[in-house]
């Protein structure tokens, strides 16, 4: 005991002699959750269009006006001809076009039928589809305006609600996404570094010569880490309700137990990867180029995992952060209890025994 | 130039020695690039809805078919109760509850108006908001079939209708992986990049073999110059392999000019480079160098567009992404790959790019110090 505690004592001197990584590891999330949960926002906001306007009659200036007046479009009005519209669309000006056709008016009230043509860029097809909801709910929002005296009969209202996040943040989607990487990806990078910094600088050798049992060696590696996460949560949970208003529904204890657990796991997967790497560069790139795509697109953070292909949405099953974020989304947004998490908290502690198991196996006593 | 030809062959001889990083630089992006545009699917088609039908009339029935054939959404189950089905929303069962209330067909026939109810799990805004929007045009088309069916059309289309056609150009069958994979090239190109780059010269640093270097008769410019060059190379290999797999698994290939994307990509690892050289020579100890690369790269990312248009955040974060290199490069590529833009058209990106790669190399070479 006395001997794991010199080493540790050792290891915080390492750790808090190094004021810079210990500014970034300890500032890094603040920034990130701050940057990501204020900027990383679902709803389209301001796009920039062209309108082609071939009518020029009232209507169409007052369908125009409607669409300016709306929060999400913003009219370029220097842009009046058709080539002009192409040109600005490869140079990436504008994300829409709105196309009026000749005599829109006239063709409105005597023929009853008047045509309008959305343009979108589809580069980013999400966006288009946004984008040409957004300006047709605008026009037939006009429409409904001009036939307002005539009621249709079978006519079926709807009410919504919307559950867990009535006001629709994209907090609620970030927060936990963001949670879910930056402990994984902090834990693992930190632990497998500082173990294999040791084996670059070849420090490693005066370590395993010492009476110290080489599993207390790598535990006492990681206790620090472990609590460098800990203050993390702690800085997180604390921003995310005051400063980006999230809930947490469920039980506190509940959710701080599970990301202690979630800890673990990331941090034997640090330790794994440094029985894998024999230089810094090696397990810096198994971390970061090997975890950090995966971690964002396939934990369900980016892009929601049912709508994936199969093969994707069972690898995602090997993904830690996935699991966590359903626990942090399920506790915190929601409020269950461990009766729903059980089985993600199960599959979190399956993970970490395994991680060890293989490092155990790998770890070489000899150099 | 002599000397700088033995720096090179002496970096290129250690990049090439360390087997296991070689192999990783180059296939981890390649399984990334094959496996993960696959995974990125904004298309909401399977949106899974459970039915609270306290009417079980023969017009509930229908409606609940119109769900179901819509082709959007997938019935989970027939819940007895309101809470019922909240149950399965808390276990991830559903994404949408669609409540009829009992008499919906007596008042819908008799009183000319009903009412349905939706509640949608809305941790994720975006899909509540997609999923509410398709369950709202169902019923309205379904409305309108009912009031085909009572009433005789032509008192209908005497109504002004406006009619609406939309076209998406530049990605017609609105493909999202032709958008995702350029995006996710550029971040693999720029992650191996800048990982090789900000290790490299505090590695030296940590080893000592720095001061071997110091004492040698290199000029500065040429120390900076004989660390770009063998990342330079390697970053357009990875690009290349890039190109051939986004050809071969998703048949993409540049509208636009390869050598204006070649160029590009030249300019922008020069300056990325230059970024990780600069960062390399700041950081103490190599962990110092990599939290910090981690600290940029996950920003960077995060805030180049790849995944949450650039045009949807707040104005500040916009500014920010101004100095995000990787949001020049994630939007070139994505202009020459599908709209195939022009050189004329990218030279504000060219420009910008350009200066960044001056500003962080000169940045660097100023930075580096011939002492300890």
């Amino acid at each position: 005991m006395k001997q794991l505690l010199t080493f540790l004592t050792k290891e915080f001197h390492h750790i808090l002699r190094d004021k810079r990584s210990l500014l970034v590891l300890l500032g890094l999330p603040i920034v990130q959750l701050l940057i990501f949960g204020f900027a990383i926002t679902p709803e389209v906001r301001m796009a920039n269009i062209a309108i082609l306007d071939n009518a020029k009659d009232e209507t169409t200036r007052l369908i125009i006006h409607k669409i300016e007046n709306s929060k999400y479009f913003d009219i370029d009005r220097t842009l009046i001809k058709n080539e002009q519209v192409e040109k600005a669309f490869k140079t990436g000006k504008i994300k829409a076009a709105i196309v009026f056709q000749q005599n829109f008016q006239n063709e409105l009230m005597h023929a009853n039928k008047a045509q309008v043509q959305i343009i979108a860029d589809a580069t980013d097809p999400n966006q288009a589809a946004t984008l040409i909801n957004y300006a047709s709910a605008i026009i037939m929002d006009y429409q409904a305006g001009l036939n307002q005296q005539n009621k249709l009969p079978y006519t079926i209202t709807t009410e919504t609600r919307m559950l867990y996040n009535p006001q629709l943040k994209g907090a609620y989607t970030s927060v936990p996404g963001v949670m879910g990487m930056i402990l994984l990806l902090i834990s693992a990078m930190m632990t497998s570094i500082s173990i294999v910094k040791e084996k670059e600088l070849g420090t490693m050798e005066i370590l395993l010569v010492s009476p110290m049992k080489p599993w207390l060696v790598i535990i006492s590696k990681v206790i620090p880490y472990f609590i460098i996460s800990l203050v993390n949560v702690a800085t997180i949970l604390i921003l995310s309700v005051f400063v980006l208003g999230l809930p947490i529904q469920g039980s506190l204890l509940l959710l701080i137990v599970s990301t202690v657990l979630y800890i673990f796991c990331a941090l034997s997967f640090g330790i794994l990867i440094s029985t894998i790497s024999d230089t810094q560069q090696a397990a810096m790139l198994i971390s970061l180029l090997g975890l950090m795509l995966p971690v964002v697109m396939l934990s369900g953070y980016a892009f929601p995992i049912a709508n994936m292909p199969f093969i994707l949405q069972v690898l995602s099953n090997f993904v830690p952060a996935k699991w966590y974020i359903i626990i942090v989304k399920g506790v915190m947004i929601k409020g269950i209890g461990m009766e729903q998490i059980w089985k993600e908290l199960l599959i979190l502690l399956a993970m970490t025994v395994f991680f060890l198991m293989i490092s155990i196996k790998r770890f070489k006593i000899r150099l | 130039m002599r000397t700088l030809l033995f720096l090179l062959r002496k970096e290129f001889l250690q990049i090439f020695r360390n087997k296991l990083i070689l192999r990783m630089i180059f296939a981890l992006p390649v399984i990334q690039l094959i496996l993960l545009p696959n995974a990125a699917t904004y298309e909401v088609k399977n949106i899974t809805f459970s039915v609270v039908d306290h009417d079980h009339s023969e017009y509930s029935r229908k409606l609940i078919n119109e769900f179901t054939a819509s082709g959007y959404f997938q019935l989970n189950d027939y819940s007895k109760s309101y809470d019922q089905a909240l149950d399965q929303v808390e276990k991830d069962k559903t994404d949408l509850i669609v409540e009829i209330p009992a008499g919906f067909e007596r008042e819908l026939i008799r009183q000319n108006e009903s009412m349905i109810f939706f509640a949608a799990n809305a941790i994720s805004g975006q899909t509540a908001g997609l999923a509410v929007a398709y369950a709202n045009s169902i019923i309205r088309d379904y409305s309108n079939n009912i009031r085909a069916e009572w009433i005789s059309m032509p008192r209908l289309s005497a109504i002004p209708t406006i009619e609406i056609t939309s076209s998406n150009w530049f990605n017609p069958q609105m493909n999202y992986k032709k958008f995702i994979v350029p995006g996710v090239l550029a971040l693999l190109v720029t992650l191996v990049g800048f990982l090789m780059s900000s290790l490299n010269i505090v590695k030296e640093k940590e080893i000592g073999t720095i001061e071997q270097l110091n004492v040698s008769p290199i000029k500065k410019y040429q120390f900076i110059l004989s660390k770009l060059i063998p990342f330079w190379f390697l970053g357009l290999m990875v690009l290349s392999i890039g190109f051939v797999i986004s050809f071969i698994m998703y048949g993409l290939y540049p509208v636009g000019s390869f050598w204006v994307g070649y160029l590009f990509a030249g300019i922008y690892l020069i300056a990325l480079l230059g970024f990780g050289l600069l960062t390399s020579i700041y950081a103490e100890t190599q962990q110092q160098a990599m939290f910090i690369a981690y600290f940029f790269m996950l920003i960077f990312i995060l805030l180049g567009g790849l995944f949450s248009p650039i045009e949807n955040m707040p104005d500040w974060a916009q500014y920010l992404t101004y100095v995000n290199p990787v949001r020049y490069l994630i939007e070139a590529m994505r202009m020459l790959v599908l709209k195939g833009s022009s050189f004329w058209d990218l030279r504000y990106h060219f420009l910008i790019i350009t200066a960044f790669a001056f500003v962080f190399n000169g940045l660097a070479i100023w930075n580096y110090k011939k002492t300890v």
